[in-house]
């Protein structure tokens, strides 16, 4: 792969409002999303009316014509959102902002999410209906109809093709609520969990305990992408985007789990084009962040990014393994959208960031390369991987 | 079991067929499964649509196919999301979704709940049967396509 991104676009500063409840944020959903974006530009330096184009995911709420109002900006250059629900997008937002910078169409873009679900309701609830047509009418009249219903069956298959057992799902929540009782920002600070309150907990839908699930939260987090050469006379500590890519692999979208390749976290058509143009692999990755709707999903995730044979997960998922700064891979050291918020993942790309600046919570030393993996098991999907100047 | 001989609880959204899916559902009503077969190369697909996936053909028809099929994944669910099921699941603990293979209609899944004892061992790769569920007290009537062991 020539003449990709890879090296040209920098995060030059990142934004969160403080992170609430499901339902308990004082202020409305756009108001979180102006504060985190005016957190963000303070963080990098710049004037919020400089900001000249907006990029999200998952149908924000929050239109750019509308921000870009409220905030005073001179110019409107890129309104983008990418296209499919949960958290799939995240990463795929970062791609989209930094391929508009590369390509010349802005110079300053805010990757944003934000949520109040008491404003406007929540993901994990059936509907309140008393008709269903189309797609859903082949699932919800069975029972299937949360997110945890629609996912559990892939992780059930993978789960059984390759003999996983229960404490590899185990691990990764340990190690996100680990993260978390060092990180003040998150709701789980402070809420430590061990392994016999994980097994004590409650069936969700089997093999998802509650521990297995993330939050919902309320909230807005943000980050402020400029060229490389803007960003080195900026105060902080470049953070470089090495690559970044999104879909999904062949009928990903197939309807009623006809996908072909059911079991499936849907990355693996995407992992080799990461590699290729941040020109890394899988070895050099200093730290991991891995969105977690589902721990299922993670480790399907991690497994498709080529980190651990499918056959080789009860060895690999162990707590220690993804514990920072001592872990081989080091595992969402906020505490992730299980233990520090769900943000629909963008916190986990905020994390990234922080580590190549070393300023994580929980610091992985001298970490130059680092990687978000967003939206298991959704279509579109997307990661990417940033690194610090050393890695140019 | 409860009382409607139902395997969930009354209560959940009920299907409404679509100009998409209708002969599906009518398919039901008369203990026929009809899914989409292409006349120009013969692909099976499920859900339905407009095209074959395969040659993009809109020449399809619904097909009966016998409800002889496999266990290709289920799910135990624990945890009630919607007010109906809020009772079910204090009674008995848990409902049984599975995701069924039918090997005679190109591997096409569908998915239903397994009938029996929600705590039942599931093996994936069991061979299991259709059984009609017919809502005859729903309003419009509808019918829905469980399972169960062979
Ligand atoms: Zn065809």
């Amino acid at each position: 792969m020539s003449n990709t991104m890879r090296g040209q676009v920098a995060i030059a500063g990142v934004g969160e409002t403080a992170y609430y409840k499901r339902g308990e944020a004082p202020e409305s959903e756009f108001k979180l999303a102006l504060d985190a974006i005016i957190a963000a530009c303070t963080d990098a330096g710049i004037a919020p009316q400089d900001v000249d184009g907006f990029a999200s995911y998952s149908n924000d709420r929050s239109d750019p014509s509308h921000l870009s109002a409220a905030l005073g900006c001179k110019e409107l250059r890129f309104a983008n959102m990418q296209w499919g629900g949960g958290g799939g997008g995240a990463s795929a937002a970062v791609a989209n902002a930094a391929a508009a910078i590369h390509a010349g169409i802005a110079d300053t873009v805010v990757v944003f999410r934000a949520l109040a679900q008491g404003q406007f309701g929540r993901f994990g609830q059936g509907l309140r209906r008393n008709t269903i047509a189309g797609d859903f009418a082949h699932t919800i009249p069975y029972g299937v109809m949360s997110p945890a219903q629609m996912f559990a069956m892939k992780v059930v298959r993978f789960m059984h093709d390759h003999g996983v057992a229960q404490a590899a799902l185990r691990a990764i929540s340990l190690a996100c609520y680990h993260h978390a009782q060092a990180n003040p920002r998150a709701i789980m600070y402070g809420r430590p969990l061990d392994e016999q309150s994980y097994d004590d907990s409650r069936w969700i839908v089997k093999p998802f305990h509650l521990y297995d699930c993330c939050l919902e939260n309320d909230g807005a987090a943000a980050m402020i992408l400029v060229s490389a050469q803007r960003a080195k006379d900026m105060p902080n500590k470049p953070c470089y985007v090495l690559g970044a890519v999104a879909g999904s692999q062949y009928r990903a979208g197939a309807s009623v789990h006809n996908t072909p390749d059911y079991a499936s976290s849907s990355f693996k058509t995407l992992a080799p084009r990461l590699y290729d143009m941040a020109r890394v692999q899988p070895k050099d990755i200093d730290v991991l962040q891995s969105y977690e709707n589902f721990t299922g999903g993670v480790l399907m995730s991690i497994v498709e990014h080529g980190f651990c044979e499918p056959d080789a997960c009860n060895e690999f998922f162990v707590k220690e393994n993804f514990i920072s700064p001592t872990g081989g891979l080091p595992l969402n050291t906020s505490g992730g959208n299980l233990a520090e918020c769900y943000m629909h993942g963008l916190g986990l790309n905020l994390e990234a960031v922080r580590q190549i600046r070393g300023e994580s919570t929980s610091q992985v030393k001298g970490a130059d390369v680092s990687m978000v993996i967003s939206g298991p098991m959704v279509t579109p999907v997307s990661s990417c991987i940033f690194g610090s100047e050393a890695t140019l | 079991m409860n009382n409607n001989n139902y395997y969930l609880n009354p209560g959940l959204p009920q299907p409404v067929a679509t100009p998409l899916d209708e002969p599906y559902w009518a398919g039901l009503r008369n203990d026929q499964l009809l899914v989409q077969r292409c006349n120009q190369c013969n692909t099976w697909q499920w859900g339905p649509e407009c095209i074959c996936h395969q040659c993009h053909s809109s020449d399809l028809t619904f097909t009966a196919t016998p409800t002889q099929g496999i266990v290709y994944s289920y799910e135990r669910v624990w945890h009630p999301v919607q007010p109906a099921l809020l009772e079910q699941l204090k009674n008995e603990g848990a409902y049984l979704v599975v995701l069924v293979e039918l090997p005679q209609a190109g591997n096409i899944r569908m998915l239903g709940n397994l009938l029996g004892d929600p705590h039942q061992q599931v093996d994936i790769g069991a061979r299991v049967e259709g059984v009609y569920e017919h809502h005859e007290d729903a309003e419009p009537v509808y019918s829905l396509l469980q399972w169960q062991l062979k």
